[in-house]
């Protein structure tokens, strides 16, 4: 490991430069099929099973271009205000890598199917700031790699690879942005609430998972820094492995220091890719791209050029959601939420999540609480994204309504919810599991009743004689009795008809 | 030799359906002459003699049951050039690198021949990965030509049009991405067919350069061919590049053109094609057969085409910069040899020196010749330059066809050359391709028929005629004809004239 990197103070670095942002998004689409071949796309089947001769680059198989892809990629040109290509085609980017079958990725280079677009992105305090977008084109991912042995966990001192081709073909869209200039101190913010709007608009298109953990939407964060007095931008480094939105922020904010105090200590920025570490929240180098590695694109030769007429393009832009700055402020009016509630649900990361339980069947306020109180909390303590738990907002609804029809109560809601987030099913699967249904039998009930009167004589005595408010004691001995699976207040109910029987 | 080997496919499958012969004799006597010629020949690298008699009993049992024929070659037994695919059996592209290498799947044309009933015999011999045009670049050893043995049969598919020409099959398919179906049938004397690229499908063909590759019929006589066109032709879902329209009904046009009848048809016979390099035998052959054109009543004009002086400069660019890219999935990672992996070389390492031990030199020079050609700072001056050179060739082609309905030129050269004359001059062996690769470049159809010996060394010359795309009908028509009046002409087929070969045993 290298020494750890001389950092500039945040302040000084905004007054001596100007931060220039540039930022990669990576979207895997979730279509039923791969990009060029049949095989399904789902994650986190056995390694290697959702392969075929095409995915797997077999000599003599050949790619064909998923239709459903090709639409998801001019819905997502047309989300973000692009122009979309009358004619393009797919390229060869080739380079050896173990984890891509073919030695080539399938993708696009000078002819990218949506182009020149912008997406206005809203800062916490309001502030709006437009980001263009200079392309957004189509690809294949590559197969994962698992480098076993090593201190590092890449290639590079591993003393063996497993190669998992599951994810090879998967559709991907990579969404690039113009320079991002101008932002000053809100660079790191910027950043984040870029690709927070992107994942935002990408999952009310209904294209993509949109999650960042488990790789579904990935960001590289280009950063350079130019002087103030300068004209030109400064050399930019490219930081991967950007796994969270918080992630984000602090990989450009870190970079930003590092640079500066390279920049100010009279050295030179190496271009070149560098890895993010989520846990000390650096950036160190990876390998350096000083002589840009020669890609030898050229035009697919085994696909033919993708031609979408402006009719088609069209119908597809019918299909566009209400996008989600819009859907917000019409949110806000129907929950009747100030912009401070706003606001905060926003830097939750809640609205989105809140709204979509809401449109499973919640009621606003149920899945308000569920979102802001048990969930922001879990996320909390596991630090990530609220919308990364592991629980969707369709089986936040799902728990909500067996609430609301008295199946369960909040506590074994609850203990439903943990049993999701634990990946132990779809609620209903966690209820039967875990056993958390009401005690409804109306006999076990009275039972458990008659044994917490008889074992309390006492209580009993005062309630016969009045002090109802004793009855809570029993209520308590049933709820202990029954695992907390009874309804309290049929239980209240019970307690009182069996003393006074 | 068995009289069964000696008869066309379209022969043989009456034949069979008339229950005068079953299709496993048919296929056993195919077998026994693999076995008493092929050692000499070394046209095969497979055989599949379990399997093919199992096709072969499947076709008879097809017979007795009173079934319709699955087509009109049911029963026919075919030669596979080692470039495609087909399960059970080892796919090796004449290269050490995917020795032992079972596919796990089809390819197309491969699924459509068995659904047919044709027979595969086994793998034919190539030039490693398609590349080559003696079959000398075969890792396995190079195949010989029938009508001598101390010459090349044509390449790359020279194991397929030799197993025609020692009548180990009466069928073939081979694959031609510059010439590898026509030089090789020309040099043997038998006909090569390079369907309209599209028009068949290249789903488990193994790349060589994909914009270009085309697999074609490869058979001793013109029906026989469009028999087989007319069974893996077609669209396939599977490969994006297929046109999705009919197969062209050839067997109809070759049956019109037997009748002998040119009249109305205009043949242009390119300026070009002569000159220096080209044999005066050839030059003998392909004048005599333009008059045999000219007295079936065509009507005979002279075209240029000005920019096929560029065609091969321009194919040696592009195909070796797609075959750069294609053949770098060779990488020991997943099929195919593996090479130094001792536990301690990186994966890096262990796929250089596999690389290095895969490959001959004539595919590692083409790798490097693609990968300069693509590289940052050269790719407008070469793989850039080389396709407007392609557009250029299409308009010469669109210019040609304003005045004739097809083109004819010899299909190569020179005749078969000695084994071992080329191999170390790749600028001699590339111009065996001279004649091939303006069609190849335009995606047109073109065929080689056999026209006669060469005065001068008494090896067989082949007439090439091309037609523009999807035309295969027109092509095909003047190959009938052509035919047809040169055996009357010759007393027979040309390939009758064929040495008898030594037998093994």
């Amino acid at each position: 490991m290298t020494a750890a990197a001389e950092l500039m103070d945040y302040d000084e670095v905004i007054s001596k430069f100007d931060p220039v942002l540039g930022l990669e998004v990576h979207v895997e689409l979730s279509t039923a099929t791969k990009m060029f071949c049949g095989c399904p796309v789902t994650f986190g089947g056995e390694p290697n099973t959702q392969v075929c001769p095409t995915c797997l680059g077999l000599p003599g198989a050949l790619p064909v271009v998923n239709a459903n892809a090709v639409a998801s990629a001019i819905r997502i040109g047309l989300a973000l205000n692009c122009e979309i290509a009358e004619w393009c085609r797919f390229a060869r980017k080739n380079y050896f890598y173990p984890d891509m079958p073919k030695n080539f990725q399938t993708s696009q280079y000078d002819e990218p199917i949506a182009f020149n677009g912008w997406l206005d992105v809203e800062l916490e305090d309001g502030t709006v700031v437009r980001v263009d977008i200079e392309r957004a084109h189509m690809e294949e991912d590559t197969g994962k790699s698992l480098h076993v042995g090593g201190a590092t966990g890449r290639i590079h001192g591993a003393e063996h690879s497993l190669l998992d081709y599951n994810r090879a073909g998967v559709p991907l869209i990579e969404i690039v942005t113009k320079p991002i200039t101008g932002t000053g101190a809100r660079a790191p913010e910027v950043a984040r609430a870029y690709v927070t709007a992107l994942r935002d608009l990408l999952r009310a298109l209904d294209v993509s998972d949109v999650r960042m953990d488990q790789g579904s939407l990935r960001c590289d964060a280009n950063v350079s820094l130019m002087a103030k007095d300068a004209s030109e931008f400064g050399t930019r480094t490219e930081t991967k492995n950007v796994n969270s939105l918080r992630s984000v922020e602090r990989a450009v904010r870190f970079e930003m220091t590092r640079q500066a105090a390279v920049l100010q200590a009279g050295g030179r920025i190496v271009q070149e890719t560098r890895h993010f570490d989520e846990s000390t929240g650096s950036t160190s180098s990876g390998r350096a791209k000083e002589t840009s590695e020669d890609y030898r694109y050229f035009p697919e030769p085994d696909l033919v050029p993708i031609a979408p007429s402006r009719e088609w393009v069209e119908e597809l832009r019918q299909t566009l959601p209400e996008m989600p700055s819009v859907r917000r402020k019409r949110i806000q009016a129907e929950w009747n939420l100030t912009d401070l509630e706003l606001r905060d649900l926003l830097n939750v990361g809640a609205v989105d999540l809140i709204a979509a339980t809401v449109d499973a069947g919640a009621s606003p306020g149920e899945a308000r609480a569920w979102w802001v109180s048990q969930l922001a909390q879990e996320a909390n303590s596991r630090g990530v994204e609220l919308a990364d738990l592991p629980i969707t907002p369709k089986q936040v609804a799902e728990v909500i309504k067996m609430v609301a029809s008295g199946q369960l109560t909040n506590k074994l809601a609850r203990s439903a919810v943990e049993g999701v987030l634990a990946g132990e099913g779809e609620p209903a699967e966690v209820v039967e599991k875990r056993n958390l249904k009401v005690v409804s039998d109306e006999s076990a009930l009275t039972a458990a009743v008659d044994e917490a009167l008889a074992a309390q004589p006492d209580v009993l005595e005062k309630i016969r004689s009045g002090k109802v408010a004793a009855a809570g004691a029993i209520v308590g001995a049933v709820m202990k009795a029954t695992k907390g699976q009874a309804d309290a207040k049929r239980v209240r109910e019970l307690i009182l008809e069996r003393a006074n029987a | 030799m068995s009289e069964l080997t000696r008869l066309t496919a379209a022969e043989l499958a009456a034949k069979i359906q008339a229950k005068e012969v079953s299709a496993v004799e048919v296929a056993q006597a195919h077998l026994d002459r693999i076995a008493d010629v092929d050692p000499a020949v070394h046209a095969f690298l497979h055989v599949s003699a379990e399997s093919a008699l199992a096709q072969a009993r499947a076709v008879d049992e097809d017979v007795a049951a009173g079934n319709q024929p699955a087509s009109p070659l049911a029963g026919v037994p075919l030669a596979l050039k080692d470039v495609v695919t087909m399960q059970g059996a080892p796919t090796t592209c004449g290269s050490k690198m995917l020795e032992g290498w079972h596919p796990p799947y089809d390819a197309t044309i491969t699924t459509k021949m068995l659904e047919a009933g044709i027979v595969i015999l086994g793998k034919t011999n190539m030039d490693e990965f398609a590349m080559g045009s003696s079959t000398e670049n075969s890792a396995y050893g190079p195949t010989r030509n029938p009508w001598d043995l101390d010459r090349i049969p044509g390449g790359s598919g020279g194991g397929s049009s030799a197993a025609l020409a020692a009548f180990e099959a009466p069928l073939a398919i081979g694959t031609d991405t510059g010439g590898s179906i026509r030089q090789p049938g020309a040099v043997t004397g038998t006909v090569g067919v390079k369907p309209t690229y599209g028009g068949v499908s290249r789903y488990g063909l193994v790349a060589f350069s994909s914009s270009l590759d085309q697999a074609g019929p490869c058979a001793r006589t013109v029906m026989d061919a469009a028999l087989l066109h007319e069974v893996i032709g077609g669209h396939d879902p599977l490969d994006a590049t297929s046109i999705d329209e009919p197969v062209p009904a050839v067997v109809q046009a070759v049956r019109e053109g037997s009748i002998g009848d040119l009249r109305g048809l205009k043949i242009g016979v390119v300026k070009e094609f002569s000159g220096d390099g080209y044999e005066p035998g050839v030059m003998v052959s392909f004048n005599e057969a333009v008059e045999r054109l000219r007295s079936l009543g065509a009507e005979i004009v002279e075209v240029s085409c000005p920019h096929f002086k560029y065609a091969l400069s321009a194919y040696y660019l592009i195909a070796p910069s797609e075959c750069s890219s294609n053949l770098a999935r060779f990488d020991a990672m997943r099929y195919g040899i593996r090479v130094g992996d001792n536990g301690e070389r990186s994966a890096e390492e262990v796929m250089s020196l596999t690389r290095d031990a895969g490959f001959g030199p004539e595919v590692k020079r083409r790798i490097m010749i693609g990968t300069y050609a693509l590289s940052s700072g050269y790719y407008d001056a070469y793989y850039g330059s080389a396709q407007k050179v392609r557009t250029l060739i299409k308009r010469d082609f669109e210019a040609a066809y304003e005045k004739a309905d097809v083109l004819v030129s010899p299909t190569t050269p020179t005749t078969a050359f000695p084994l071992g004359e080329r191999t170390d001059n790749p600028m001699a062996m590339y111009l065996a391709d001279l004649c091939t690769i303006p069609a190849s470049l335009a995606g047109h159809p073109a065929m080689s028929v056999p026209s006669r010996l060469s005065g001068v060394d008494g090896l067989p010359v082949g007439l090439q005629i091309m037609a523009p795309a999807l035309q295969e009908t027109r092509m095909y028509r003047v190959a009938a004809a052509y035919e047809v009046a040169r055996n009357e002409a010759d007393g027979g087929p040309l390939i009758n004239r064929v040495p008898e070969l030594e037998v093994a045993r």
